[in-house]
Formats: structure tokens, sequence, C-alpha cells
């Protein structure tokens, strides 16, 4: 963790935090929902075919997990910059 | 009166009751409370709020008919409206928040520092609001008449009695409180009957598990396996298998997304919490809120189709008793052929129904002695309306799906017109028109234009534009090519200037519109499409319903472009834009 603590780098921080998050939003519902559900279809999860469950389940779980992560890592981040409200 | 209408007037008539009670206690006594419901909504509630302000008269009725009947096709839906959250929570609602204002056009405005680029938003803002309140006003009146009886026309003069009492009263706090109360309406009654579904052909109460579970009494064969397997036996594509071009649902799925993420409805909601922190975990809680219908609908639709499946093929398929005899028809079946939104007829003379798809089954079925499909239409709003019928659970259920229906279009209706009328009555008159009214005056000019609102929303319902029908297309293919690249710009950005941002916004709106109007019509009007709507003539095979994501990429490559050539915003501007770049600071939006 850097020493710098001005807004720039609390946003470099965000910015940063954002894209891991939205890369995996991508992942899940992009790739593994639509562009490899083909394949994935070969394996199952129960009765699911895995491509059909991340589109139609998966996805969404993630999701949600996705958001509440990043309200949980942004309220850190507001106190390690100092910026949270009082 | 049947005990089964009885029940429907109780249930429905209660939560009315309780809606008006709402509205009561939550009078608003100032713009504040008018537009942002004071400010102080707990995350969680307001979660629950955005959930039922989200989820229309469509989610709730249309979706798992349009998952039953298309299988993994419909999945864009599914990820479009849910994935939109992670973007709204992310790229936009914790800083808007923290810029603390009423409405989605004044961010615009003042980002951009122009009135042009305010009223754009605002237009944009009421052509979205304006179509999709539509389908909510034609979607209580149909709830309506389909359970008690009623014409449509008194149906729909009912619902905008009920929310003229509550919005205009209350504004979004009267909204707010009565969209929680919707929203636990409109989770029991469609969650209700799918465990009871589930738990039957499964054996596991809970619908996301039993869909992926083996059947009762089956020895262990997989309930999506053996739909799989029937639909296909009977000429129908695979169930779980993709069949519309990739291209085409990567492309839906991502408008869909980047559209419930700038539909300015569910935006506002998120001024309504006390901090920025809190406009995070809302957007949490609401799609918690949301997935629980969400991920409900698709085995409601799965479940659905295969007891639809079972009850006419009752044998092997192409045995001479293997169907449903005709003075065997459920009593169900007789109840929803009266309102055409079921129609059998026995075509080739066997006493029995078949049930099938007559290009996919072709030759097959003349072997049989079939002569045509004999269920010549299923609608898909059935595959909700029906369920709990077609699954034999006792009448309270169904009345509660009937009281499910109208909160869902109920809560939907308030939160559009409550958007329309802010921009008006707060960024037309107060922004524009007349900046010295006092706080009085704003609103009452708010209330104002909400019961003018209520009325044009309601005759349009009476007397569905040919643009009605088009909610996703216009809906949320607007709201990804303007509304949303004009506010993630202007948060990312500190160089995208104002000319750049009217540019940009006009060019997606342009773009987008020119497709939509190309192989729809010009402004809907039949018989002026340029071109049959098909994916041969399709840009790509992009259809119009998935090319928000395009209008909007031009958005955001015209607004850069064009900022880049010109004049920097001024240093007012840049500070606003770091500003509202951090939580600390924000306080509540007062009247200004």
């Amino acid at each position: 963790m850097s020493s710098d603590k001005s807004p720039q780098a609390y946003w470099k921080a965000n910015v940063r935090l954002l894209s891991i998050c939205l890369v995996i939003w991508f992942i899940v519902s992009f790739g593994l929902g639509i562009l490899f559900a083909g394949p994935l279809n070969n394996i199952h999860l129960g009765g699911y075919k895995l491509g059909f469950w991340f589109a139609q389940q998966g996805s969404i779980y993630v999701f949600i997990g996705l958001i509440f992560f990043y309200a949980w890592r942004m309220g850190q981040l507001d106190r390690e910059f100092n910026v949270e409200e009082e | 009166m049947s005990s089964l209408q009885l029940w429907t007037y109780v249930v429905v008539g209660l939560s009315f009751l309780l809606y008006f009670g709402i509205a009561y206690w939550a009078r608003a006594g100032s713009t504040g409370d008018f537009y942002i419901a004071g400010g102080g909504v707990h995350p969680v509630a307001n979660g629950m709020a955005t959930a039922a302000d989200w989820m229309s008269a469509a989610s709730f009725i249309s979706m798992a008919g349009i998952i039953a009947f298309n299988g993994y096709d419909a999945s864009a839906y599914l990820m479009g409206w849910t994935g939109g959250y992670v973007l709204m929570a992310m790229l936009l609602a914790p800083y808007l928040r923290k810029f603390g204002k009423f409405t989605v056009p004044e961010f615009i405005g003042d980002r951009y520092y122009s009135k042009v680029a305010r009223i754009v938003g605002v237009v944009c803002l009421i052509v979205i609001s304006l179509t999709y309140v539509i389908g909510q006003m034609r979607g209580v009146g149909v709830t309506f008449s389909r359970f008690l009886e009623v014409s449509v026309e008194l149906g729909l003069f009912i619902g905008m009695f009920v929310v003229f009492v509550y919005a205009v009263l209350g504004g979004m706090k009267g909204i707010t409180y009565t969209q929680i109360a919707q929203y636990l309406v409109l989770i029991a009654a469609y969650t209700v009957p799918a465990i009871f579904i589930s738990f039957n052909l499964t054996g596991n109460p809970i619908p996301q598990l039993g869909l992926g579970s083996t059947m009762v009494g089956s020895d262990g064969v997989y309930l999506l396996d053996k739909l799989d397997q029937l639909v296909q036996e009977l000429g129908f594509k695979s169930y779980t298998e993709a069949h519309n071009p990739m291209i085409n649902t990567f492309m839906l799925t991502m408008t869909l997304m980047i559209g419930t993420a700038g539909l300015p409805h569910v935006i506002i909601r998120f001024f309504t919490v006390p901090k920025v922190r809190d406009a995070r975990s809302s957007a949490g809680w609401a799609l918690l809120f949301i997935a629980l219908l969400y991920t409900t609908a698709p085995a409601v639709g799965a479940m659905a189709r295969l007891n639809l499946i079972n009850t006419v093929q009752t044998g092997e398929i192409g045995s001479a008793e293997g169907n449903l005899a005709v003075e065997d028809v459920p009593r169900w079946m007789k109840t929803w052929e009266t309102t055409k939104l079921l129609q059998f007829e026995d075509k080739n003379g066997d006493g029995q129904l078949q049930y099938y798809n007559e290009e996919g089954l072709g030759e097959t079925a003349a072997k049989y002695g079939w002569e045509g499909n004999e269920l010549t239409k299923v609608d898909r709003d059935i595959i909700v309306l029906a369920s709990p019928e077609i699954a034999k659970l006792p009448n309270w259920v169904i009345a509660l799906v009937a009281a499910g229906g109208i909160a869902a279009a109920l809560s939907t209706a308030a939160g559009l017109l409550l958007a329309i009328s802010s921009a008006i009555s707060h960024d037309i008159i107060k922004g524009v028109v007349n900046p010295k009214i006092t706080d009085k005056g704003e609103l009452l000019a708010s209330r104002i234009t909400m019961s003018i609102a209520i009325i044009i929303a309601g005759y349009m319902g009476l007397n569905p534009p040919g643009f009605a029908a088009q909610v996703v297309a216009l809906a949320f293919g607007l709201a990804a090519s303007s509304i949303f690249p004009a506010l993630m710009m202007g948060i990312f950005s500190k160089r995208v200037n104002s000319i750049g941002a009217i540019a940009g916004m006009l060019a997606g709106i342009s773009i987008t519109l020119l497709y939509i109007f190309w192989f729809k019509g010009w402004f809907f009007i039949p018989g002026t499409e340029m071109a049959a709507s098909t994916p041969e003539n399709w840009l790509f095979g992009i259809s119009p319903e998935a090319f928000g994501t395009i209008g909007g990429l031009v958005n955001f490559a015209v607004a850069f472009g064009i900022s880049r050539v010109t004049a920097p915003p001024p240093e007012h501007i840049q500070e606003l834009v770091e500003s509202v770049r951090v939580p600390r600071g924000s306080s509540v939006a007062q009247s200004h």
C-alpha cells in the first residue's frame, strides 16, 4: 500500500478496485454465460448444464457478491485515505 | 360471486388499504420530501423500494413465460436486467449521491454547465419513462380484468386513482414506503406458488435448487434433462442450449445492462439514502431483493413448461391413448380459454389434444395421425397467471398472484411518474422557466405535474400508441445511448466539456433511433419500415433491441473526440468532478 493519501491516489485505488470487479462481472456473464456457454454445457452441476446455470443463475449470484464486496472494500479505502463521511 | 373472486377482492382490497394508510402517514411537506423522501431512507429499505420500483408488470407477469418458451435464449433478459446494477453501484450511484441534488438532468446540466444539456437530459428522461409507464398502466388494467372480471378500462381507472392518492400526496416519500409494502406483496405472490410447484415436481421446496434436481418418482432423471428430451420429441428446439446468434445475445445483454444503469427512475432512488456508502450497499440490497424473483423465474418457467406438456401429453408420444382427452380438459384450461390467452381445438377429431411444433416434427406427426398443433394459442403471460391453478393451489394463493401483479405494475408506475414530474417541475419550471419559485410553489407545481402525468399515462394506457410496445428497444436503447454515457463521462472524465457531451448525446440518440425506426417504421408507424426486421438485414446481426450499446459507443467516441479539440471545462467544473469522487462532505440535498 502506497503512502500517498491524496484524493488522486484514493481515486486511483477506486478505479483499480472497480476495474477488477468489472472484469469478473464480464467473465461470469458474457464469458461463462454466453461466449463459452456451449463448451461449458458439457460439464454438469447437479441437473444444471454449467453454461446454462451461469446464464440463468450463477452470474446473478456473483453480481450480488461483487456489489457487496465493492461496498465493503470501498468503506475500507474511505477510512484508509481519510475521506469517509462524518 | 365465486369464492376465488371473493378472495381476490379481499386480498387486493387489503393491499390498497395498506397503500392508502402509508400514503397518509408519509405525506410530503417539502420539495426535499417530494423528490428524495427527505434523504433519510435506510439502505436496506431503499434496496427493497428499488426492487419494487424496478420490477415491472413485465418482470412479474411476462418474464417467466418468455423463459418458458425460449429456454436458454431468454438468458439475455436475466443477466441484462440484473448485471446493470453492478454498473450502477460502481460507476454512477455513489457519485451522484455525493453530488446531492434532486434529479438526473440536474447533474447533466451542472456538470456540463449548460441548460441545453439539461434539456436534452429531460427530453430523454421523458421519452424513456413515458414509454415505460404506459405498459404499467396497461398491466394494472389487464390484471384487474382477468382476476376480477371488470373491463380493462375500469381496472386502469382504479389503478390511476390508487397511484394518484399516494404519489401526489406523498411524492418520493409516499412512493418509497408503499414500494416497500408492494415489494413484500409481489415477492410473496411470486415465490409461494413457485415453492409449491418445485416441491411437487422435485421434492425440493427451493425453486433455484429444484430446477437442478431430479424429478419425483423418476428414478433419478433430472428435471432439465427430462424437459430437454420432451420438447425435442415434440419437435421444439432444445431448452438448455443457445439457438439465437451469439452476437445478438451478447449485444442485447450489454444493452440491457447499460440501459438499466441509465434508467432515471432507478437512479433517483439512490438519492434518498443518507450517505455515499449507503448508496453503494443499497445497490447490493436492491439486487439481492431483485434476484429473489429473477433466480426464481427460470424455475417457474421451466416447471410450467413441463407441467403444460405433461397436462396435454398424458402418455407416450404418438401412442393411441397418449394425449389428453377433450372431455377431460382441466378446469383451468376452460377458465383461461374464456380470456383468449389459451386456445385449443381438436383438429384431427380424435377426441384428444396434441401440443407440438409442426415445423420441427414434420412427417412424424402425420405418422401419429396428428393434423396440426391443437394448443393453438398459449400466451406467455399464462405461465405466471395460471401457474397456481395448474398446480391446483388454494384460492388464496391465486388471489395473492393478482395482488402481486397489481403491486408490481403500480410500484413501477409510481417511480416513473415521479421521475417525469420532478424533471418537469424541478428541471424545467425551477431550472429554466422560473428559478425564483418558492419551495412551496415548487411543491405545488410538482403535485400538479404529477397529476397531469398520471392522466396522460392513463390516456395512453387506454389508447396505446405504436411506441408503447417498444419498451425494450426505446427505453433501454435511449438510456444506454444517452443518459448512461453522459453520466459516466461526467464522473470519470474531467476533460469532457459541454459541447462534447451535447454532441455525444445527440449522436448516440440519433443513431439508435435511426436504427430502430429503420426496422420498426418511422415513429413506429406501420408500413414505414425501410427493411424487414430480420437477422439477414441487421447490421452485423444486431437486432434493434440490442443496438443501444452501439449508440452508447458512438456517444463516448463523439464526446471524447470533440472535447479533445475544444476548450477544457472551466476550473470550477473540474473541482465539481473532484468533489463527487470523494464521499466526505456529502449532505442531504436541500432546496436550492
